[in-house]
């Protein structure tokens, strides 16, 4: 609803083709004859959640955001074409400018932490050398087999080069394994298969229980989410169950972004029917019948998987209008986002997923009652998700038998970087960080730092070895697990190198709303930049902790909270800006 | 407040204080008469607590919070004027100073001024670095000024006047208010209402009559009235507020608090008083 | 219909209202400050149906666009008005208690079937009977117009053909639901609330009775006509029988406004005296034998104004007048002592005070209450009264305050004065551009990036058709008159209809085309619908 205004710009057939077909039924203007047109505030409240994939679809077919694409689609959606503009420019994998190269597939390389470390450099001269249109990506998810790569096909489907290695879980057929029990064993487009394997015996025993039933079995269990704020599920759940609202939704917060994780995407490829087993069950538990897979943009075979997995379950009579027979009601739907560290927070999320800038929102009030479309709203990591299905198979008691009293159960770790065997690794919580790294190999070399809970956690050095990971151990020690990043750098490696590096990525990640972040992040990485190997005066270690303090008290949302931890914590270990 | 009102009480630094229902701690404190500082606000604009300049201590939370949008609940107890506080006002004050061109944001400096704010403090700081546009006889945009504080966006947007024509773009300090593809005013969705221009905070948006008259250092707020008077243009009844200097008008707003306009006006009633002085366009 | 002349509904209520019904408006462009009320109206969750023959940029924001044939505004409403009744949605308890004249309304409207209404409109069964069944069952709903309404030769028709629509549903003298004319100049209210109409006194007492007339009489000392005057279509129509000689106006443009403008220009040439008062040498003013340079009201001069919604506001001096221009009342006064009458010298709030002594609805509005309140609502006849946000509520009242009910009146189907013929065979609609105001003389001031002058706005088929290209020059005629101008493509307009603006009279001379066939019952001229050919003009091939 707009005085809708439009350049001369016209879209070509190919790019009013592509959108049209991304939109579906939605692609045209409802006119029953000339005289009737259906337009105006309902249809743009209806339609604009559609904006990332008409522009995805716009994408793929110019390989960029052309004027002409961007004013069609925005016509269909009633969209003021400076907002779509303003959207599609605020995501990595949509190309806004008028460089050359719009023809070319684009080559995402990856140059985090861990690979950085790990042949990346090396990697994309060569790929330049070749031709090739390489863009510089933050974590594509892959740390486990660095230098990660992920192209960008132009007119043709994305690929992630690696996926074709043969997969390897190392943890496979350990039958104490509670999340990763099925991963590597089970066969991941396959309903039958995920069924011989305890598939949806879950969800039956949930709608045995009945809603309150299973919102008891998640609270006894003591769940808390493992996105990173570590908030009690059954307390989420049981808000949302209560909330007044004609429509609610489940949203898999699938957009992991975090430098150093992976575990989503391993889980979401190899057993991808479990997630929707459990959004399902927190569906019939909190009377949601909306949810939606929100993912990244860069893991195009978790998004095929899952896509499969969804039409299976909805063909078998588990999703859709009447789910498993209990006449209840649950749509699941795959959404992509485009390159945006900031949407996994959940309320961007939420906007990005609306058609909106990814901008997080103010809280309260909170998703539980107003998130998606306003709506009460579960919003869960998979990993958090994954843990449900055990729970309401076995009860909260078991569930509580391995673990700590504060911290009970597992948790998956993605250990990289300087390791013998990086992956993804479950254990129970409370083994302690040498023994996390021991189980994934070892250190190679001697271990300078270990990042823990990824660029929005902290370094710790080889003091910390002993430190249980658990939620409370952790925070007493003054750091996080995170998302469960352990990512190991020895002494060869260049940790102010490594720290500019995680400052960068702030300056760039951070949306630009608000001040103490978008302002913020930028002078820290300027001031570690000129910093690099030299010792830090101390009127900048004061400036620092201001700005420390400044963004951690007056940020909007946990991106600016953090954005200064890990460069805080290299500081203080010495790690940089030491006096020689 | 009127009777039928339900009242909440919260504690400002110390006192109660008293407000509606549905009031924000910002309008708790200026109840309380304690003076908050404020950019990206606006009374006639949903809040979007971007600036994060008006944020106080409240019990109980672990960050600072934005008086700006926050609503007030039963017992809270807000402090304005500690070490947290005063250390994120300034910085915020700070952190704009080290990139933006603040030269005619005169609210803007005072506040610096008070929190102490040490923008020089930054070695070497990227800054806004825009070019002045001055695309059409109007408006001129100064980005170089702009603090990204969205209030011209939802003037344009959501808060009244559905147009669109600008939109936040990019991401992170590369963040600008632009069109689509950045194309010029005229071309764009623009329908001159100037409802941008009055609420820019920092002066990055201005009329074409304050700018010229800056040029040649004629513009002298301290010797201008206020008139407020109603627009002739239709019968919708919109008060113009008529500010003149050496009895020539040299801009028009509208009153914040009138529930006709709420501050806004159309390109008539903002711009159409050229031929109070007989000036023709030709 | 009710009484006194005037919206039903304060601005507020629209932001609250579940159905927007605007009606042969473009608001968006015209009342760009109400259409944000609308908007926040549309915010909040209303549905809003827009009916205009055009798509104009307001029915852009409309959930539903019904673009109607041009003049079929009383067919469309009637069928509203029969399906309402025949799907047994009609406010029965509220047509019984609050209204008369029910049964003839029914009859009246018992042959606009939406099958007959569909071929009369132009539009589709089901998008009447979606508008008629979402007004009839909305909790509170709005109807507005503006001069898409009004600028027709059945214009009193139109309007109350509207009116009986929200009789039949009660959707009028309560909070959010009413009958809203936009009123098109800053104070066509108050100019009639203050009886500059020709059968009327202040207050919207009537000149011939003989009560209200003896208090005006008895407070200046004289006796006043009781025979209502003639409003401008009959002036025009007395100076072509010779019977008025001479003609005083005072801030208008008839030279440049009147529809058949070459018409009027002539008759007005033919007066023995015309004298002109305004603030600008228009062509009016050119051919008048005295010009008397006035102030600009609502930046020279204090005084009131009232607005679409009653709201009495003061306009307050913010310059002075230039060289030898004087203020209205000053002018006026002089000319009254010269003739022999000393007024005296009275300040605005003197003059304001005699008013309120002698205008009911306005005697609760002091000078200090109007400064304070940034505006009060009519009528407001206490001191302590608030004002009065919304009209009629005595509708909804046990005994309706003492009064009748509030009649239904039949109206049928006329179309417009002027059919289309082979010679012309293309229909031309006028309205007003965002940035531009009537014929051009205040607006013209300042520099618009978004103005493009007159052009006559065309479906792309008709262009096409007439071998025309957006830009060309073409030839534009009328019965009365041929002018060049500039085609423009618009996609707001279907198939056969075509539109322009009027503000630019010394490029584009629009008026010559309009028709002057006129409403009896209120004297507006049909502005909306002529009929019209368009020829390529063969450009210079440079």
């Amino acid at each position: 609803m707009a005085d809708l205004h439009f350049t001369d710009a016209i879209a070509n057939d190919g790019e009013r083709n592509a959108i049209d077909l991304a939109l579906g039924e939605n692609s045209a203007l409802t006119i029953e004859g000339e005289r009737i047109v259906r337009g105006g505030a309902s249809r743009r409240r209806g339609l604009r959640h559609l904006l990332l994939p008409a522009l995805h679809a716009l994408q793929k077919e110019s390989g960029w955001i052309s004027p002409g694409g961007l004013n069609y689609l925005s016509e269909v959606l009633q969209v003021p074409p400076a907002e779509s503009y303003g959207v599609a420019s605020f995501y990595e994998m949509f190309r806004v400018d008028t460089e050359p190269g719009h023809d070319d597939d684009v080559v995402h390389v990856c140059i985090d932490p861990a690979c950085r470390i790990d042949g990346a450099d090396d990697l994309i001269a060569s790929l330049e050398a070749e031709g090739k249109h390489v863009h510089r990506s933050p974590c594509l998810g892959q740390c486990e087999r660095p230098p990660a790569v992920f192209i960008q096909g132009r007119k043709r489907p994305d690929v992630v080069p690696a996926d074709d290695d043969a997969f390897v879980l190392p943890q496979a057929g350990d039958d104490s394994l509670r999340l990763l029990q099925r991963i590597g064993v089970v066969d991941p487009t396959s309903l039958d298969s995920y069924r011989e394997h305890g598939g949806y015996e879950a969800l039956t025993k949930a709608l045995e229980l009945g809603a309150d039933g299973v919102l008891a079995a998640i609270s006894d269990s003591g769940l808390s989410g493992r996105g990173g704020a570590a908030f009690p599920t059954g307390i989420k759940w049981t808000a949302v169950r209560d909330a007044d609202g004609d429509q609610k939704h489940i949203v898999a917060n699938c957009d992991e972004s975090e430098p150093g994780t992976f575990k989503d995407r391993m889980v979401m490829e190899h057993d991808p029917f479990a997630l929707i087993e459990a959004m399902t069950i927190a569906a019939v538990t909190t009377g949601a019948t909306n949810g939606w897979i929100y993912i990244r943009g860069e893991y195009p075979q978790a998004t095929g998987r899952l896509e499969n997995a969804i039409m299976a379950s909805r063909d078998a009579g588990l999703l859709g209008e009447d789910v498993a027979g209990s006449g209840k009601e649950f749509h699941l739907e795959v959404r992509r986002g485009a390159g945006a560290y900031i949407c996994g927070e959940e309320t961007a999320l939420f906007n990005s997923l609306e058609g909106f800038r990814g901008e997080p929102r103010n809280k309260p009030p909170f998703p539980t009652t107003n998130g998606l479309f306003d709506q009460p709203t579960v919003i869960n990591n998979p990993e958090t998700l994954l843990n449900v299905l055990p729970i309401v198979l076995d009860g909260a008691a078991a569930y509580r038998s391995i673990g700590t009293e504060r911290s009970p159960g597992t948790r998956l770790f993605c250990v990289s970087g300087r390791v013998g065997a990086p992956g993804l690794y479950e254990h129970a919580f409370g083994a302690t960080l040498g023994e996390i790294i021991e189980a994934a190999g070892g250190a190679s070399g001697e271990v300078q730092a270990v990042l823990l809970g990824g660029a929005a956690g902290s370094f710790v050095t080889s003091d910390s070895m002993d430190l249980p990971l658990t939620l409370e151990a952790t925070r007493e020690a003054g750091t996080t697990l995170g998302s469960g990043v352990v990512m190991v750098f020895n002494t060869d490696d260049d940790m102010a190198d490594i720290c500019q590096r995680i400052a960068e990525f702030f300056k760039n990640e951070s949306c630009g709303q608000c001040v103490p972040c978008r302002v913020g992040a930028i002078r820290q990485h300027e001031m570690i930049v000129a910093i690099g190997h030299k010792p830090m005066p101390d009127e900048k270690r004061v400036l620092h902790e201001d700005m420390v303090q400044v963004m951690a008290d007056a940020s909007i949302c946990g991106l600016g909270h953090t954005a200064a931890s890990a460069i805080k914590s290299a500081l203080a270990l010495g790690l940089i800006g030491a006096n020689q | 407040m009127t009777s039928t009102e339900v009242a909440v009480t919260i504690s400002v630094d110390g006192n109660d204080v008293a407000v509606p229902e549905g009031s924000t701690i910002l309008d708790a404190c200026t109840a309380a008469g304690v003076e908050t500082p404020t950019i990206c606000y606006g009374p006639n604009l949903t809040p979007v607590n971007a600036c994060r300049v008006c944020v106080v201590e409240l019990e109980g939370s672990r960050t600072l919070v934005p008086s700006c949008s926050r609503p007030v609940e039963e017992g809270m107890v807000v402090s304005t004027d500690s070490d947290r506080v005063n250390h994120s006002r300034k910085m915020v004050l700070e952190f704009l100073g080290s990139g933006v061109d603040l030269s005619e944001a005169d609210e803007l400096n005072e506040w610096s001024a008070k929190y102490g704010a040490q923008p020089d403090r930054y070695e070497n700081p990227e800054r806004m670095n825009e070019e002045i546009k001055i695309q059409d006889d109007l408006y001129v945009r100064d980005y170089d000024k702009c603090v990204l504080c969205y209030k011209c966006v939802s003037a344009c947007g959501d808060d009244a006047q559905h147009t669109y024509a600008i939109s936040m773009s990019g991401r992170g300090f590369g963040a600008r208010i632009a069109t689509e593809f950045d194309v010029t005013l005229p071309d764009s969705a623009c329908v001159y209402c100037g409802n941008c221009v009055a609420v820019c905070p920092t002066n990055a948006l201005q009329f074409k009559t304050e700018f010229d008259l800056r040029q040649v250092a004629n513009w002298r707020p301290e010797d201008q009235t206020v008139t407020t008077t109603v627009c002739s243009y239709c019968g919708v009844g919109c008060n113009l507020e008529l500010h003149t200097q050496d009895e020539r008008i040299v801009k028009v707003t509208s009153p914040d608090d009138h529930s006709v306009t709420w501050g806004n006006l159309c390109i008539k009633g903002r711009f159409g008083w050229q031929y109070v002085h007989g000036d023709t366009d030709g | 219909m009710f009484g006194a002349g005037g919206g039903t509904s304060s601005y507020t209520e629209i932001e609250e209202t579940d159905l927007i019904v605007l009606w042969g408006s473009n608001a968006r462009n015209a009342h760009p400050i109400f259409f944000h009320h609308l908007l926040k109206g549309i915010d909040n969750g209303a549905k809003m149906f827009a009916v205009d023959p055009r798509r104009t940029s307001s029915a852009k924001f409309a959930d539903v666009w019904l673009g109607l044939n041009l003049g079929s505004d009383v067919a469309l409403a009637n069928g509203i008005g029969r399906e309402i009744i025949a799907a047994g949605l009609a406010n029965k308890e509220f047509i019984a208690h609050s209204t008369q004249g029910f049964e003839a309304y029914k009859e009246n409207v018992e042959p606009y079937t939406l099958e007959f209404t569909s071929q009369l409109t132009g539009l589709p069964e089901d998008a009447i009977r979606e508008l008629a069944h979402d007004y009839a069952t909305a909790e509170s709903a709005q109807i507005l117009w503006t001069l898409g309404i009004t600028e027709h030769h059945n214009a009193v028709d139109n309007v109350l053909a509207l009116c009986s629509l929200a009789l039949l549903t009660g959707h009028i003298g309560r909070w959010g639901s009413g009958l809203v004319p936009l009123r098109g100049q800053n104070n066509v209210q108050g100019g009639g609330d203050m009886g500059s109409l020709p059968n009327k006194l202040p207050g919207f007492q009537n000149i011939d009775d003989d009560a209200a007339r003896g208090k005006f009489e008895a407070t200046w000392g004289v006796d006043l006509n009781p025979v209502p005057g003639k409003h401008l279509t009959l002036m025009f129509e007395a100076m072509e029988r010779g019977e008025i000689k001479a003609a005083y106006v005072l801030g208008e443009n008839p030279a440049d406004s009147e529809a058949d403008i070459q018409h009027a220009r002539k008759l007005l040439s033919g007066l023995d005296l015309l004298v002109v008062q305004d603030i600008f040498m228009t062509r009016t003013a050119e051919m008048a034998d005295v010009v008397l340079p006035a102030s600009v009201a609502w930046a020279e001069s204090d005084g009131t104004v009232t607005s679409s919604e009653r709201r009495v506001q003061r306009v307050r001096a913010a310059v002075p007048p230039p060289g030898e221009a004087r203020h209205d009342v000053d002018i006026l006064f002089d000319l009254a002592s010269r003739m022999g009458h000393d007024w005296g010298t009275p300040d605005p709030e003197q003059l304001w005070d005699e008013l309120r002594s002698l205008s009911p609805m306005h005697l609760g509005m002091s000078w200090d209450r109007l400064e304070e309140t940034g505006g009060l609502q009519w009528p407001c006849p206490a001191l302590d009264h608030p004002g009065s946000p919304f009209l009629h509520g005595w509708l909804w009242a046990d005994d309706l305050e003492g009064r009748e009910p509030a009649p239904f009146i039949p109206v049928v189907h006329q179309g417009p004065k002027e059919e289309l013929t082979e010679e012309f065979p293309l229909r031309l609609t006028t309205g007003r551009a965002l940035d531009s105001y009537n014929t051009g003389v205040q607006s013209g001031g300042f520099s618009s990036p978004i103005r493009y002058g007159d052009a006559l706005d065309m479906h792309e088929t008709d262009a096409q058709r007439l071998g025309l290209n957006d830009g060309d020059m073409a030839l534009v005629s009328s019965p009365r008159g041929s002018v060049e101008m500039r085609i423009r493509i618009d996609d707001s307009l279907v198939e056969g209809l075509t539109f322009t603006t009027f503000h630019f009279p010394d490029l584009v001379d629009t008026n010559v085309l309009t028709t002057d066939a006129w409403d009896k019952k209120s004297g507006t001229a049909e502005f909306k619908a002529a009929s019209i050919r368009v020829e390529p003009l063969v450009a210079a091939e440079a």
